[in-house]
């Protein structure tokens, strides 16, 4: 592992008006880790996300992002159009809604080769060719190309979001609950899905979540975060064996014996 | 330059101001084209005034040719390549009378030529200005419904979503099947609507030596291409951009490189092509030229 991080973040705080939303934040992000973020809903793990993922500015903080060269850099002292640059090529985002991310005005395949013409990308054979690769990876059967996700069950709207977000081998992908929403067999298979990909493809992730199982299939460290602040944080086997705080403890306890 | 027929001609109405429109509108819009001629293809707000027409019948061609005739210009105007539909008729009739200009409906006479689906078959020539009337003058609003949105996308040139369109298009159709207002890319920069004109005009906006004027009345927005600026129609690699082509020729004229519409003959399938542009049509007949429907 590299010894400069991916994504650097250091005490970021975010309210809206007088309501906080996260405060002091910080961690860091090695290339092809993987970092859950726990907690019960508006504990600001959302907020978190979207302020690490360049769409809402902090109050206070810094993030720096390591781009392919290398050297740490500030995300909001960027540009916005270098910004927005960075997450349509080296980020992703994968939206609890799969409606959220994908357009749904348009077929399958234009979804996933969109970014790829929104790097340059000027040939439809090469594109429509990448297009089927990644819905095979995906797992979605590639006579559905040409369907509109509308036509697509929630579990396949979430993959073709995923195939979508990956097609242009971004380095970090933000997932705000990748599995809400899907029944519990649709969200094992994604699960898998998710997990090989990420091996394979080397990807470094912060994934947000309130599920424990997730967290403990795919993250290998975990922030437990509690309004706003984060309580604990650590390997994820440890914090979840050996909790510390009483609000990871109560978490912890809460999941259901299978 | 003598008006082309009597009841066109006639001192400009003593109840309007020059071409109807007041100083200060016409000030506030020639502004805008200014800003406009200076940044190709860039679309510039402006305050679209009420004008003695709906929306939609050229609001915002009549405004910019309002503010850019002069006592000296002759004015053709075109609907659908006619010179001799209504509302071509009729705001020829709205100049003749408000600013008491001549008209004409020969492309080579005019040095304004206000248009309405087509750029004339005759090439044009430096000096002469086209006024094309836009309904939607953004391109990008197919695929993002908010303006705010639209304008970053073309400030950062984000243009990836656009050849989603013609992406879907040969998923769909084997081929681009855009026919009319096909996007182009002006000056290597942004991305523009060229109107709802048939991609089989693209090509003559390319490099064109007459400036071209571009004004939606009801989107508020003016934009524009100068003389001899590069306007390339979006394409792919292995899906190059190509226009239109008819197995037939002009049933009138015979002509095999116009732009021709089908006209439906009776309730039994008989059917015509004819040029769309009238004046081509009738000048290539009064030159001798038949085709095969010809009296």
């Amino acid at each position: 592992m590299s010894r400069v991080p991916l994504l650097c973040a250091e005490g970021v705080a975010k309210s809206f008006g007088a309501r906080v939303a996260c405060r002091d934040v910080g961690f860091e992000l090695h290339a092809g880790e993987i970092l859950g973020v726990v907690g019960e809903s508006g504990s600001g793990k959302t907020t978190l996300l979207r302020c690490l993922a360049g769409q809402l500015t902090p109050d206070a903080g810094r993030v720096a992002y390591a781009d392919r060269s290398g050297a740490l850099r500030d995300v909001f002292a960027m540009s916005e159009a270098e910004r927005r640059r960075l997450a349509r090529t080296e980020w992703g985002f994968v939206h609890q809604n799969p409606r959220d991310g994908l357009r749904m005005g348009i077929s399958a395949g234009a979804n996933v080769g969109e970014r790829l013409m929104a790097v340059g990308w000027r040939h439809y054979g090469a594109i429509r060719a990448s297009a089927l690769a990644w819905l095979a990876n995906v797992e979605i059967a590639a006579d559905r190309i040409d369907d509109l996700p509308a036509g697509f069950s929630g579990g396949m709207q979430q993959r073709l979001q995923i195939a979508r977000n990956l097609v242009s081998e971004p380095r970090l992908v933000y997932m705000d609950e990748p599995t809400g929403g899907l029944d519990v067999s649709v969200q094992a298979r994604l699960l898998d899905l998710l997990r090989r990909l990420v091996q394979r493809l080397q990807l470094a992730s912060v994934v947000v979540t309130h599920d424990l199982g997730v967290v403990r299939m795919l993250c290998d460290r975990l922030m437990v975060m509690q309004a706003g602040e984060v309580v604990e944080e650590g390997l994820t086997d440890q914090v979840l064996d050996d909790p510390q705080h009483a609000y990871t403890q109560l978490l912890v306890s809460s999941i259901l014996p299978a | 330059m003598k008006p082309s027929s009597p009841a066109m001609a006639g001192e400009p109405s003593a109840n309007y101001n020059f071409a109807f429109l007041d100083e200060q509108t016409k000030r506030m819009i020639r502004r805008g084209l200014l800003k406009a001629v200076a940044i190709p293809g860039h679309q510039i707000p402006f305050g679209s005034r009420e004008m003695p027409l709906p929306y939609g019948w050229g609001t915002g061609g009549i405004q910019i040719t309002a503010s850019i005739v002069g006592p000296d210009d002759v004015l053709k105007v075109i609907d659908q390549g006619a010179d001799d539909t209504t509302n071509a008729i009729n705001i020829r009739r709205f100049f003749a009378r408000t600013a008491g200009i001549a008209t004409t409906e020969r492309t080579d006479r005019a040095s304004i030529v206000q248009t309405r689906h087509r750029v004339p078959e005759k090439p044009l020539r430096a000096g002469q200005i086209l006024v094309f009337q836009v309904p939607t003058p953004e391109p990008l609003r197919w695929l993002e419904r908010r303006e705010a949105e639209t304008r970053k996308m073309h400030a950062l040139a984000e243009y990836g979503a656009m050849h989603v369109n013609l992406y879907e298009d040969i998923a769909r159709f084997g081929r681009i099947a855009k026919s009319y207002d096909y996007p182009v890319l002006v000056n290597g920069r942004y991305i523009m609507s060229p109107s709802p004109i048939p991609k089989f005009d693209n090509p003559k906006l390319h490099m064109s030596p007459a400036l071209q004027l571009y004004g939606a009345g009801r989107e508020k927005r003016l934009y524009a291409v100068p003389p001899y600026t590069e306007v390339k129609s979006l394409d792919f690699e292995d899906h190059p951009f190509r226009i239109e082509r008819w197995t037939e020729a002009c049933a009138l004229c015979g002509a095999g490189d116009s732009f021709l519409d089908e006209v439906v003959m009776d309730d039994a399938g008989g059917r015509m092509l004819v040029c769309s542009d009238s004046e081509y049509c009738a000048e290539r007949r009064a030159a001798g030229h038949r085709g095969k429907a010809a009296p």
